[in-house]
């Protein structure tokens, strides 16, 4: 057992650093760290800029343009990416789909998407979630039939998050009914949103942003040759992705940084007249919640190192998504806490890059806060919710 | 960065967890706290033959040179079996000041004989008012020609009614809570002047209350410099600190594991209770606990074996988490076990009672909370 990095992952983080000084965009750092919204292009131009370096599909074999690092690597550049505070990037191409695509696909397709994945060329999103079907995934109803060389698609998925940017959509879609198990009737199936028939509405979140969608499938004709893998194997191919979803969701790099910057705004604010930081109450809180994503950070190194020796992560990945997602549902509160009143206004007009800085009510990224903390909430549903994930933890890993 | 073990601390851990599995079962432990003394003792000379009470010390004073990693290994199989031998009193506390300040006389008149298991040990470190501060210490030395008399009262003396030599801080200059001015005594036990009070503790552990009244100590019992005890002290203190939440990382997952098979096999309703989702979403937290408490134990006993500037705030870290985790699971398996849960008969209930126990030693949770928040990075 050791904790200390060795020269060469010394150099690696080094190298990254300096890779980050020279080329993360001005313009991007102003507004993550100002709190004013990307664009669509913001995300592609970051993630091309990954991509150039070959520091993008971090996890994807080397064959397909992975990096084959090893965990300990790994962590260093999750720890560099939130240091810089990178603009976190868009999973539903990179980290969800391709794995599936890399392991169960044809070579055919293999060749067709994966290149665009990872040159961002392609916003990929993913259709699971249906307004009938939210943690009873496999109740889903929305149906794909078969005729000639054709799937004739017909449904409604939800949640579909950044769907209003994507070109493709992957979905889990039932090809047959006449099954013992309804898992055994779902078909993992590529979709072109500019087929015709496809239609997507927003849906706007508590916070009052437009992030999610609605997307309607009518008669809709997938060729076959979209089918990822066997028909009828969609949930096996699916629970593997949200094995992956679900690693990716703990983003301790991020909550670290989240409460580095939340300690050094509390040092200066005033609250009676010391700073918020020397306040006994808050303190505990804070350095409760420091403890607990220290915790975090090191089952998540555990993990990644027996995923090294082994496969795909496992059941207790779940255990990060509780806990990774409740680490920052916490930090939420105390940025509440500490932001006070300027917790309270809400101009969305001022997230956006062309409001006059003068206008902008609340100093640093305060009222922000707010809508994080709304929109936030998310975090403990999504991914298969928190108890969902309580469920696969017991029946998977305890046995029960 | 590395989590794995090398061979010899992976033999270190295998050789104790089968002697828990053969030799120290729930019911051998019973006899003993019970009261046989020779089953007790000769325990103890087991665990000297294979070598455990040598793990700490250096090779030159005729130790395996052990670490934090070590030290963790066996606390948390030690955990695991509910051990009550006296490791953490004789070689932890009491041998963790002698390797550190004894001189090499001192050294072969009481560390030679502790390693070989043929004397007994106790550091006397807490006083009635002191609560959990270290630096409060009311008792006096005052020098009188060659000797110290010391004066004073010290409480909850782990191992204190079995030690021939207590190791005692005491006041040789400065005000109460002063850290400057302490001095660390070698008191033999049967000195004159010197009352122990023995009791049995609630985790079924031994200590003693001891009075000191005008003992009369050699001035070659002073252990390392005069006045200057107290960093000694921290710094057995803190490895005591990190050895007991290693112990409890052992109960939590011990409680966890029972409890998860004991939910499998007792029927209620017709079905075993672990199908009650209101059960299981319990003991994935308890699971989700005592992983979490693993990884911070892992994180605390790495910055401690590479002596790194946050190592001190770090062990606060952990004994706050498994103040607070550990007494989560406990009462978990407790309430998930029902009414055997709350018998003398049954493991779990002294499973309890331990990781109660380590919570109020070297400062509670709150305690370590408070002290993780106000000690810079590089204390």
């Amino acid at each position: 057992m050791n904790i200390d990095l060795s020269k060469d992952e010394l150099a690696f983080q080094e190298e990254v650093r300096q890779f980050f000084a020279e080329h993360y965009p001005e313009d991007i750092r102003r507004k993550r760290n100002e709190g004013i919204t990307l664009s669509r292009d913001d995300m592609i131009r970051w993630q091309k800029l990954l991509n150039e370096r070959g520091w993008f599909a971090v996890n994807w074999p080397v064959e397909y343009g992975g990096t084959g690092w090893t965990p300990v690597q790994k962590y260093i550049f999750a720890n560099e990416m939130a240091a810089i505070n990178a603009p976190p990037l868009v999973a539903f191409g990179v980290k969800m789909v391709a794995p599936i695509i890399y392991t169960y696909g044809s070579e055919d397709q293999k060749q067709r998407f994966l290149p665009d994945i990872l040159a961002s060329n392609v916003w990929w999103c993913q259709g699971y979630s249906e307004p009938g079907s939210g943690s009873d995934l496999a109740s889903l109803k929305t149906r794909a039939d078969r005729n000639g060389d054709h799937y004739i698609v017909n449904g409604t998925k939800t949640w579909t998050t950044l769907g209003q940017h994507a070109d493709w959509i992957f979905c889990l879609v039932r090809t047959s009914s006449d099954v013992a198990r309804r898992q055994e009737g779902i078909s993992f199936l590529l979709i072109d949103m500019k087929t015709p028939g496809v239609s997507v509405r927003p849906i706007i979140t508590i916070e009052g942003d437009h992030e999610v969608n609605e997307v309607h499938f009518e008669d809709v004709r997938v060729p076959v040759e979209n089918l990822v893998g066997e028909e009828g194997k969609g949930w096996t191919y699916g629970k593997v992705l949200l094995q992956h979803e679900r690693t990716n969701i703990a983003g301790v790099a991020n909550s670290q940084y989240r409460l580095d910057r939340l300690k050094e705004k509390t040092a200066q604010a005033i609250h009676g007249g010391k700073p918020l930081l020397e306040d006994r109450n808050f303190v505990r809180k804070l350095s409760a919640l420091e403890i607990e994503l220290k915790a975090l950070e090191f089952t998540e190194l555990r993990t990644l190192a027996s995923v090294a020796v082994g496969a795909a992560p496992g059941p207790e990945s779940s255990l990060l998504k509780i806990r990774g997602t409740e680490v920052q549902q916490s930090l939420d509160a105390l940025m509440m806490e500490a932001a006070g009143y300027y917790a309270l206004p809400y101009i969305p007009a001022q997230y956006d890059l062309d409001f006059p800085d003068d206008n902008r009510i609340g100093f640093g990224t305060e009222t922000s806060t707010s809508l994080r903390y709304f929109n936030n909430r998310k975090a403990s549903i999504y991914g298969g919710s928190n108890e969902i994930q309580k469920n696969i933890i017991a029946k998977h890993v305890l046995g029960l | 960065m590395d989590f794995s073990l090398n061979e010899e601390q992976s033999m270190l851990a295998d050789s104790i967890a089968r002697f828990i599995d053969t030799d120290y079962d729930f019911e051998t432990r019973q006899k003993i706290v019970a009261g046989d003394r020779s089953l007790s003792e000769n325990m103890w000379r087991t665990f000297a033959e294979l070598g455990w009470t040598a793990v700490p010390f250096s090779e030159e004073d005729g130790g395996l040179g052990g670490g934090p990693i070590e030290l963790m290994l066996m606390m948390e199989q030690f955990g695991r079996g509910l051990v009550v031998e006296p490791f953490l009193a004789n070689i932890v506390l009491a041998g963790g000041v002698l390797r550190r300040v004894a001189d090499s006389q001192q050294k072969a008149r009481w560390m030679g004989p502790l390693i070989e298991g043929e004397l007994q040990a106790a550091l006397a470190f807490a006083e009635p008012q002191a609560r959990f501060d270290l630096s409060d210490i009311a008792t006096t030395a005052v020098r009188e020609g060659d000797n110290y008399l010391l004066n004073g009262r010290k409480t909850m003396v782990l191992n204190g009614g079995a030690a021939s030599l207590l190791v005692v801080p005491a006041r040789t200059a400065g005000n109460q809570s002063e850290e400057s001015g302490i001095t660390l005594f070698a008191v033999p036990a049967e000195s004159s002047g010197v009352t122990v009070a023995a009791y049995p503790t609630v985790d079924s552990l031994q200590a003693a209350d001891i009075k000191l009244e005008n003992v009369a100590i050699a001035e070659d019992c002073v252990l390392g410099t005069v006045d200057e005890g107290y960093a000694t002290l921290c710094d057995v203190i803190n490895e005591a600190t990190l050895a007991v939440a290693a112990e409890a990382v052992g109960i939590m997952q011990t409680m966890h594991d029972k409890t998860v098979e004991y939910s499998k096999s007792r029927i209620q309703f017709g079905v075993p209770i672990g199908t009650f989702q209101a059960l299981q979403h319990r003991m994935v937290d308890t699971m989700t606990e005592c992983e979490q408490s693993r990884s911070l134990m892992y994180w605390c006993v790495m910055l401690n074996q590479a002596q790194d500037v946050s190592a001190r705030r770090t062990v606060s870290a952990l004994k706050y988490q498994v103040g607070t985790a550990g007494i989560k699971v406990a009462r978990e398996a407790v309430q998930i076990h029902g009414g055997m849960g709350v018998t003398w008969e049954l493991d779990i209930a002294h499973y309890f009672k331990r990781i109660t126990a380590i919570d109020l030693m070297f400062g509670n949770a709150d305690y370590h909370l408070d002290r993780f928040s106000d000690l810079p990075v590089n204390s």
